[in-house]
Formats: structure tokens, C-alpha cells, sequence
């Protein structure tokens, strides 16, 4: 394994950095829009640039300014940040082209605020998934910590003002109280905040100050939403979908579980996890919020908080997954990050699109939905059965490898777990589905009226991909192989 | 002319005082652009003696060809260097920034305020650059006196009141200090710093020596505000005017923090000053009140100016514990700390002045919808409020982690809970405030754009050099790295 | 025996006992007293007895005053210190009054402008009247 110098992760990041003047001072809306797009595909051109570097089993590194002894602000592109690189910077297009149609179709206020800090927190996220050390991490969460608060608070009225409130509290408390101590902690006994795959805490300190410092990390990171530090996440909802729809979905929890899954296997390192024999405890933390996640889910009218709370559940199934410290079961944990990414972006898309084309947020007032806009409906369908794990749906592929991987490492608790919880998943999606389809429609019915075309499009390219990965999850595949060749080979 | 830098710092603004008092009777105009061109020069002197500081290691300069311990001496290593450039530099923009406020709210007397101005200068630099005690104290009083009665200008009806009780507490923090330097020189018979170290490691046992090291103590603790000493300084610090304590605020009760540490390092050494425990980990528990104390009695605040000078005594706490937990780490942060500090409270009073003039008052009222009215202005206090609460890539987290870093290596975790507890309460002070000022109307489905027109900043010639100093808060912390590794640690190495 | 000990360490360092007397009596005068003048004199007492402690401590018994007369024309002799008082506390003190001076002003002028805003120097009712308005 080489190490390449390359400025590329920088740029990846400064990309849409640089966006944002030109986003603020743009004339027309449509010109803001076309700033926007260009930066977007010029990010995702740049990461793709990157992967056949990554694919030959090499590293990218750049260094940008050394600000503390043994802790650089410092790039690394490996292989497990290009895989959480790519899906980010590819649903960012898809979700871009989503926010004109949904921004317009509502005649949005402060559109340009929202393409700005958009702009800012995809840069964070990027900056967080090539951050090559601890501190870089950090640095990047914080940023995305800020930059998501006026886009969560969008609407500016008392509900954003609580809501804004709430995640605040629980992001930037938990960050600041619980990950720096921890992150100053580890640097008082390693003297360095790097990254390696063999964990920079072997054997520093004293075991119990260890598992401390583990639980501190993975509550500290609670834009993972592990419970009880979930509740910021359907507070969130109120923003408008195309912002808990990316951000919420993909890049603002999949940094919380990315951070997590950087400190347990690249500061702790599998051989000291296995050591502590923490696996068991992160497990059953994680499997506490599948089944709790998925129980309030099925007590949800509104639609957008019912996927919350399946957020909330999808995501410890991340971390289930790395826990076992199984090849199978890290690779179903990293596997869904694709996967789940992809499924509930287009949920996401889709309550959008129901609330811009009819003005309805709740399922009570969904009925028969699936007659007036039955593309929107049958994404849902094909995206709910990517979140279950059914075939021909990626999803299925995420829970294969988890169940294989809790048997891997001898963990009948897991296998449980996650049975009961795809059954509880089928139990909230079904009935969503079979009242759309099923059931007369309680309004007067017009016919066809999908949501705009810009808002339809990306939902449907999502869907389909979820089916397409299912097919051909090589890329994935490829990525998490040379990722966990690094962790358990090495 | 670069042998004399030491003495140009000091001279050259107290010469322009005095031009500027004589011009004021004479030619009004010109008052201004002598002050600028005097803090001009004092800012590239002290840039040039920070060059040459970082170079030689150490600059000394005997006033008038007297040798020391007869004459007085200036010292300069990379420590009081970087402190000089700093002072220098915030005076400077400052002045710069607040010119326009100063040419209008003080029409009739700006000569008598330019004049003060340069004259508190001439006073901080001096105490900086000094390497006599006693000449420390007669320019703590030229720039206390003169810090009086800058305070005392303020249009606020409190503000003579507010000077007069900081003119009686200064006096007793002097006046201690000044007992202080009377015993050690009965004690040594020498007035001078590097003397006095050398004369004092026989005398380390004497009682005589402790009382001094306690009065001196305790006097530049009164001056600096040091809780529960601090009870001078939020009343004097917000009925101030706006151009006078963005100058003060950020300078002078960092320049005591400095000197403190000056005393424990050089005067009384390492093996005096942390040799007896007991004392150490008495003012580490109370710097740890400080911090706390501080951050609960800004949460309590309404007025948002005197929010501001609780968290200076917080941000006081922060490097008093730091200094004397006794290890190089948190000394470093100790440090970086005065530096950081004083650019990050320049930034906020800079941006609250700025408000202040334009609405009036700086209650957290008047914050409402300040983001579609004065962005720019916002945007540079939310980048000095990150800085306070210690969000990286800002300076304040770093000069935070040097002080974490020490108090783990120093075993106090006490000071790193109150540290992590007062950037908590840090980031609860600040919300409040961007929260009020992102949400302008309370009532939904309220459309508003953000228009250009709608825009109505602070003027341009107060808003540039917020700006400016906004990202320097941003240079300060990637360059981190370069000011421990170049400036501090160099001027630490062999002493702690 | 125990008296005449401590008469004998009174009286050997009478000039400490002095300015810590004066020294107490100008800070009583500055926290307790209600008068603004009246604390503004506790200030100026406080600082003179810090003052008479730096000169007491360089007088000398059987010194004289530290004025060198030359014989006009004539070559200078070898002076012996001890027979003179140690003139550098008196320097520094006379910087020390300087700065003493300056306070007092600058805290009179402060008084005045007290006076005229509020029309009272007793700190209880200006107090009073702040609350007031």
C-alpha cells in the first residue's frame, strides 16, 4: 500500500466552498441553480477521480497546515471515506435537482440562505469523510453541526425555533461535552490523533478508562442518534424535505456513524475492541435502538417522522454490523451505508413530494394516495423493501451479510434482533403501501397529479438504483473488501 | 535606529500624546492622522522587535547607557515580543476602526481622548517590554489612570460612578504591588528582574519573600480580575464608551495576565512559584470558581455588553489556572491564551460597539432579525462567539487544547470538567444570541428573502477592520502551530 | 519578660507598625465610609502610608542627608555610603507621590462629575437614585 500526495480531497471539499459567493451573488434564481449543479458534479468528478487509486489499495494523503504537535489538519482518502464519499457526493446532485422542484413548487422563502448553507454542509461532510486524523473530524463535524442549523431552521417560525433548539442541545452538547474530552484524552496518552488500522490505543491505558472513553466517543457522536441522544433527529423534521432528506438521511447521520465507525476501528482498532470485549456492549446499545426505533415508528401518523425513527433504527444496524467485528458482519454494516442512503433518500423524496403535490403531511390523510400519484408510490414501494431487506432490493443484500455476520461471531442476540426488526419494518411500511393502493381516496380524485417533474425524476433514479445495486454492488463490494482486508488481515 | 526599537516602541506615542494635546489647541485636524501615524509606527516596531526576538532569543536595552541594576533595562524574548505585537497591533486597528465614532462623539474633546489613547498605549507597552519592577509600576498607573478616565467619558450616566469604584479597587491592586516590589527590595536591594532572580534563590526560605510574592500577587490579580477580585470590572467595562473599551477591554487585563506570568517565570522562578503546592492548587480550585462564576453571571444578563465582561472573567480564569498548573503544556496555553484572547475580545467588543452606535443599545432585544440587517457585522461576531466557545478551525480551541491537554497532564481533571462545562455554557450565551437574531418575527409563513436593500451595516471604516480581524481569528488558529513552535515554546525552553 | 521582649520588637520595627496602622486606617476609611471624599482621603491615606514605609526603610541611624558637596575646584574625595541615607526609596517615592497626585485629581474630577449628575456624594443615596431611574 503506497501513499499518494494529492491535493484532490482538499479541493473535494473547497469546491463547494468556493460555490457559496457565487450562489450569494448570483442574479437569477437560475444561475444560482447551475452554480449549484456545477458544484456538485465537479465534486463527484473530483472523489471518482480518486477511486481508481483507492480501488488499487493505496491512500491519498494531503496535509494542510500542522496546528498541533502530532495532530495535522490532515486528508486521507482510504477506502472506507471514498466509499461514504461517493454516496454522499452523488446523492448531493440527485437531491439538488430535487430541492428546485420542491423549493419552487412551494415558493420557498430565502432559497439563496438554503443553496449556501447546503453548499457548506456538503463541503463538511466530504471533510469529514476524507478526514485523515481525529482532529480533522472534528473539525468537519462542527462545521457541519453549524452549518446545518439555518437549514434545519428554515421556516423560521416558533416549531423551527424549538426544533433548532433541540438540536443544537443534543449535537453541539454531546460534540463539545463528551467527544473533546475523549478526543484530549486519547491524544494525552498517544500523543497523536491519527488514524491507523491497527488502532493507536493499544494497551496506552488502563482498560475500564478505555471503555469509558469508547462509550464517551460513540454517545459523543449523537448525530448517529443512538438512543438516548436520538430525539434531535424527528425535532429535525421540520425542515423542509429536501434538507431531512439528504441531510437526515444520508449525510448528517451517516457522519455521526461514520465518526463512530473511525473510532472503533481506526483508534481503538479491532484487536483492542476484541480485547476489551466491548463488541457485545456496542451491540446490545445498538440492538436497544433498533427495536425501541422501530416500536415508536410504528405508533407515527406523520410521515417524515415515521422515517425518522426509521433512521434512527437503520442506522444502529451500522453499527451492529461493525460491533460484531465479523468479516461479514463489518461488511453488512458498511454495506448499508449505500444501501439505506440510496432507500431513504427516496422515501424521503417521496414525502416530499406528497406534501408539495397535495399538501399532506399525515398517513391518516393519505388514503389512495397511490391513484393520484402512482409513480411517487411505487419508488415507496421499491424503496420500503430496500429499508425491510427484501430482494430484488440492495437492502437485502445489507441484511444477508448481517445475519451471516452475527452467526460469524456467534451472536444468536443479533440474529434476533435483527429478524424482529425487519418484521417490525414490514409492519410500518405494508400498511402505508396497502393504504395508498387499497383504499378509496378521502378527497375528490383528479386523476394523475404527480408532484413536478424535477421533484419526480430523482426520486424515480434513486429507486432504481436501489434495485440496480441489488444486481451490481461490485464498487461497494470492492471498497469494503480493501477496507476490512486493512482491518482483519492486517 | 534598530538597536533603539525597545525605546521608539515606548517614545514615539508618548511624544505624539503630547503633540496631539498641543495640536488640539491648534490645529484640530490633525490630531487623528498623528495618533494613526504614532500606532503605525509603534505596530512595526514591535513586528521588527518580534523578528528579532525570534532570532536572538533575547534583546535587552539599557535606557540611557545605565547598566542594570542601576538603570532601568528593557527585555525582550519571544514572550513579550509576541504580547507587544499583539497590544500594538489591536491599539492600531482599533483606532482605525473606531475613528469615526471618536471624530463624532467626541468633537469637542477628541484631542484629550487621542491623547489618553496614546497615552494608555505608551503605559501597556511599556509594562510589557520593561525589565524593571519598579518602572513597571509608575506605567501600570500611567496606563491605569489613563484607563480611568477613558472609562469616565462614557455618555452613560453610570460611568464617573463605575470609574471611581475601579479608580479606588485599581489603586489597592497598585498599591499592593507595589508593597510587593517594597519587600523584595529590602529583601535584595535590587529593583531589577533578572537581578532579582539571580539574588533570590538564597532567600526562597524567608517569610519576608512569601508576603512579597503574595502582595504582588494579589495586586496584579485585583488589576487583571480575578474573581472574586473582578467586582470593579463589569460595571467600569460597560458604561464605557464604545471606542475606549474595545481598547481596553481586550488589552488591559490580558497585559496583567502577562505579567503575572512574567513574575512567576522570571522574577520569582519555577522552583519558587510551583515549588510550594499548597499555593497552586488553591488558585487552580479558584481559577476554576473563576471560570464557573463567570459563565453562571453571564447567563444572567440581559444587556449583552455586560454579558461580554463576565466572559472576560472567565477567559481570566482560564489563564490564570492555566499558568499555574505548572507544566509546559498548559503554560503554553496559558499564553496562547492572552494572545487569542485578546484578539477574540477585540472582535466581539468591535462588533457589539459597532451595533451598539448603530442601534443604540445592545440589549438582547435588539438582536432581533440582525441577520437580514447587518449580516456582515453578525457574521463577525458569530465567528468571535465560535471562537469563544472553542469551535476549531477558530483560535480559541486551540489555546483550549494546550489548556486541557495540561490540566490531564497535570492530573487536575477538575480544570478540565470547568472547561469543558464553561464552552458549554458558552455555546448556550451565543445561541441566544444568533437564535434572536436569525428569527426576526415570531409569526409563521412570514416570506422574506434576503434583499441587498434591506441591508443597513455599521459603516465601512468600522466594519473592514472587523472583518479583518474576523479572519484573523480564523489565520490565528490554522497558524497555531506556528506561534507554539516558533514564538512560545523557544521562550519557555529552559524555564519550564 | 514576655512584655519587654515584645516592647523591644515594637519599638525595633515601630516604621512597620506605622504604615500597617495607616494602611488600615486608609482602607477602613475606602470600603466603610459612605462620603465619596471621604473615601477618596482613605485612598490617599492608604497610598501615603505605602509611601512612609519605602522612605522609612532607607533611613539609617547616624546617616545625613544624600546631598554630595564638592569642594569647588578641588578633587573629589572618597565618599563612605554608610554614612549617608539610602536616597533610592526617596526617588522612587517622589514618582510614587507624582502617581498618588494624579489619582486624587483624576478621582476628584470623577467626584465633581458624581456631584453634578446626582447632586449628592453619599455613595447609599446615589445608589438610591440609580435604582430610581
Amino acid at each position: 500500500m503506497e501513499l499518494y500526495y494529492s491535493i484532490r480531497p482538499l479541493l473535494a471539499v473547497l469546491v463547494s466552498l468556493c460555490a457559496v459567493p457565487f450562489i450569494v451573488l448570483s442574479p437569477r434564481p437560475n444561475i444560482r441553480e447551475t452554480v449549484s449543479f456545477i458544484a456538485a458534479g465537479l465534486k463527484f468528478a473530483l472523489v471518482i477521480s480518486m477511486l481508481p487509486v483507492i480501488l488499487n489499495g493505496h491512500q491519498i494523503i494531503f496535509t494542510l497546515m500542522n496546528v498541533l504537535p502530532g495532530a495535522p489538519i490532515q486528508f486521507r482518502v482510504d477506502a472506507l471515506g471514498m466509499l461514504f464519499g461517493i454516496v454522499s457526493s452523488f446523492l448531493w446532485i440527485v437531491t439538488t435537482t430535487y430541492s428546485i422542484g420542491y423549493m419552487r413548487g412551494l415558493d420557498e422563502h430565502a432559497q439563496t440562505r438554503y443553496f449556501c448553507f447546503f453548499a457548506l454542509a456538503l463541503s463538511a461532510t466530504i471533510g469529514v469523510a476524507f478526514a485523515g486524523n481525529l482532529l480533522t473530524l472534528y473539525l468537519f463535524y462542527e462545521m457541519l453541526s453549524l452549518a446545518t442549523y439555518p437549514l434545519v431552521t428554515h421556516h423560521q417560525d416558533d416549531e423551527a425555533r424549538i426544533s433548532g433548539r433541540k438540536y443544537l442541545t443534543y449535537i453541539l452538547g454531546t460534540s463539545i461535552g463528551f467527544v473533546l474530552p475523549a478526543m484530549l484524552y486519547v491524544y494525552h496518552v498517544t500523543g497523536t490523533l491519527d488514524f491507523s488500522a491497527l488502532g493507536v490505543l493499544g494497551g496506552k491505558a488502563h482498560p475500564t478508562t478505555l471503555i469509558v472513553v469508547l462509550f464517551l466517543f460513540i454517545f459523543g457522536f449523537a448525530k448517529a442518534a443512538i438512543m438516548p441522544f436520538h430525539a434531535w433527529l424527528p425535532a429535525a423534521m421540520v425542515a423542509p424535505t429536501p434538507v431531512s432528506a439528504l441531510l437526515h438521511a444520508v449525510a448528517v447521520v451517516k457522519v455521526g456513524v461514520f465518526s463512530i465507525i473511525r473510532v472503533l476501528l481506526y483508534t481503538f482498532g479491532t484487536k483492542e475492541l476484541m480485547g476489551l470485549h466491548v463488541g457485545p456492549a456496542v451491540s446490545y446499545v445498538a440492538s436497544f435502538t433498533i427495536i425501541i426505533g422501530s416500536l415508536i415508528a410504528l405508533s407515527q401518523d406523520n410521515l417524515k417522522r415515521l422515517l425518522a425513527y426509521s433512521t434512527i433504527s437503520q442506522l444502529s444496524y451500522i453499527i451492529l454490523g461493525v460491533a460484531l467485528l465479523s468479516p461479514r458482519g463489518m461488511t453488512g454494516g458498511l454495506i448499508h451505508i449505500p444501501m439505506h442512503a440510496f432507500g431513504k433518500i427516496t422515501l424521503f423524496f417521496c414525502a416530499g413530494a406528497i406534501f408539495v403535490a397535495t399538501g399532506k403531511k399525515n398517513l391518516s390523510e393519505m388514503h389512495g394516495i397511490g391513484k393520484r400519484m402512482p409513480i411517487t408510490m411505487i419508488a415507496f414501494f421499491i424503496a420500503s423493501l430496500s429499508i425491510i431487506g427484501l430482494p430484488p432490493c440492495g437492502g437485502f443484500l445489507s441484511k444477508w451479510n448481517l445475519l451471516l455476520g452475527s452467526l460469524q461471531s456467534h451472536q444468536a442476540i443479533a440474529l434476533v434482533v435483527l429478524l424482529v426488526s425487519s418484521l417490525l419494518n414490514a409492519a410500518y411500511f405494508m400498511p402505508i403501501i396497502y393504504k395508498a393502493f387499497f383504499l378509496r381516496d378521502q378527497g375528490s380524485a383528479q386523476g394523475i397529479r404527480e408532484a413536478p417533474l424535477f421533484c419526480v425524476v430523482p426520486l424515480c433514479v434513486t429507486s432504481l438504483l436501489s434495485i440496480a445495486m441489488f444486481f451490481y454492488p461490485q464498487p461497494f463490494y470492492k471498497l469494503i473488501k480493501l477496507v476490512i482486508h486493512q482491518l482483519l488481515g492486517a | 535606529m534598530i538597536a533603539h526599537y525597545p525605546a521608539l516602541l515606548v517614545t514615539i506615542p508618548l511624544l505624539a500624546a503630547f503633540v496631539i494635546y498641543g495640536c488640539s489647541w491648534l490645529h484640530k485636524k490633525s490630531c487623528l492622522p498623528l495618533a494613526l501615524l504614532a500606532l503605525a509606527i509603534s505596530c512595526a516596531v514591535s513586528i521588527g522587535l518580534l523578528a528579532q526576538a525570534i532570532a536572538k532569543g533575547h534583546i535587552s536595552y539599557h535606557l540611557g547607557g545605565w547598566q542594570p541594576p542601576w538603570g532601568i533595562a528593557y527585555e525582550v524574548d519571544p514572550l513579550n515580543a509576541l504580547v507587544l505585537v499583539a497590544v500594538s497591533t489591536v491599539a492600531f486597528i482599533n483606532l482605525i476602526a473606531t475613528a469615526g465614532e471618536i471624530e463624532q462623539v467626541f468633537s469637542d474633546r477628541k484631542g484629550a481622548f487621542y491623547t489618553l489613547y496614546l497615552l494608555f498605549i505608551v503605559g501597556l507597552l511599556g509594562i510589557v517590554v520593561t525589565g524593571d519592577l519598579f518602572n513597571l509600576y509608575v506605567l501600570l498607573e500611567i496606563a491605569s489612570i489613563t484607563g480611568y478616565s477613558l472609562i469616565a467619558m462614557g455618555q452613560a450616566d453610570r460611568a464617573p460612578l463605575s470609574s471611581l469604584n475601579y479608580v479606588f479597587m485599581g489603586t489597592i491592586g497598585a498599591c499592593f504591588y507595589l508593597l510587593g516590589v517594597g519587600y523584595i527590595y529590602i529583601m535584595t536591594g535590587s529593583l531589577n528582574m533578572a537581578d532579582v532572580r539571580a539574588l533570590l534563590p538564597s532567600l526562597y526560605h524567608s517569610s519576608a519573600i512569601l508576603v512579597a510574592f503574595i502582595f504582588c500577587l494579589v495586586g496584579v490579580m485585583i488589576k487583571m480580575g480575578f474573581f472574586p477580585l473582578h467586582t470593579w470590572l463589569p460595571n467600569a467595562y460597560t458604561y464605557a464608551p464604545s471606542p475606549a473599551i474595545s481598547l481596553i477591554a481586550p488589552l488591559m487585563t490580558k497585559v496583567m495576565a502577562y505579567v503575572m506570568i512574567r513574575l512567576i517565570l522570571s522574577v520569582f522562578s519555577p522552583a519558587f512559584t510551583f515549588a510550594s503546592l499548597v499555593v497552586g492548587h488553591g488558585i487552580v480550585w479558584l481559577a476554576c470558581l473563576a471560570i464557573l462564576m463567570g459563565a453562571i453571571l453571564a447567563l444572567s444578563q440581559r444587556d449583552i455588553k455586560k454579558m461580554l465582561t463576565y466572559i472576560i472573567v472567565s477567559e481570566i480564569g482560564y489563564i490564570v489556572g492555566g499558568a499555574w498548573l505548572g507544566n509546559n503544556t498548559a503554560m503554553t496555553g496559558a499564553v496562547l491564551h492572552i494572545i487569542n484572547d485578546t484578539l477574540m475580545t477585540f472582535c466581539v467588543f468591535l462588533a457589539v460597539g459597532g451595533i451598539s452606535r448603530k442601534l443604540g443599545s445592545v440589549e438582547l432585544n435588539n438582536f432581533k432579525g440582525l441577520f437580514k440587517k447587518m449580516p456582515f457585522t453578525m457574521g463577525a461576531f458569530v465567528a468571535s462567539g465560535l471562537s469563544i466557545i472553542g469551535v476549531p478551525p477558530t483560535c480559541g480551541f486551540f489555546s483550549k487544547w494546550y489548556l486541557i491537554s495540561g490540566a490531564m497532564e497535570a492530573g487536575s481533571y477538575s480544570f478540565v470538567c470547568v472547561l469543558i462545562i464553561s464552552s458549554l455554557i458558552n455555546v448556550i450565551l451565543f445561541f441566544r444570541i444568533i437564535e434572536t437574531a436569525f428569527f426576526a418575527h415570531s409569526d409563521p409563513g412570514n416570506r422574506h428573502d434576503y434583499l441587498l436593500s434591506e441591508i443597513d451595516e455599521i459603516s465601512l471604516n468600522t466594519l473592514i477592520p472587523l472583518l479583518m480581524a474576523a479572519a484573523g481569528l480564523l489565520v490565528l488558529g490554522m497558524y497555531s502551530g506556528t506561534v507554539v513552535g516558533r514564538v512560545i515554546q523557544p521562550a519557555l525552553a529552559g524555564i519550564l | 519578660m514576655n512584655m519587654e521582649a515584645f516592647l523591644n520588637h515594637l519599638v525595633a520595627k515601630y516604621n512597620f507598625w506605622l504604615y500597617i496602622i495607616l494602611m488600615m486606617i486608609g482602607l477602613y476609611a475606602m470600603i466603610a465610609k459612605n462620603n465619596l471624599i471621604k473615601k477618596l482621603v482613605g485612598m490617599n491615606i492608604f497610598q501615603t502610608a505605602i509611601i512612609l514605609f519605602y522612605v522609612s526603610i532607607g533611613s539609617k541611624r547616624g546617616g545625613t542627608i544624600p546631598i554630595l558637596e564638592h569642594v569647588s575646584g578641588g578633587a573629589q574625595h572618597a565618599i563612605d555610603p554608610a554614612n549617608y541615607v539610602n536616597p533610592l526609596p526617596h526617588v522612587l517615592m517622589l514618582t510614587a507621590i507624582v502617581v498618588s497626585v494624579s489619582t486624587f485629581g483624576v478621582a476628584l474630577a470623577l467626584a465633581i462629575k458624581i456631584y453634578q449628575r446626582y447632586k449628592t456624594l453619599e455613595e447609599d443615596e446615589i445608589l438610591t437614585r440609580i435604582r430610581e431611574s
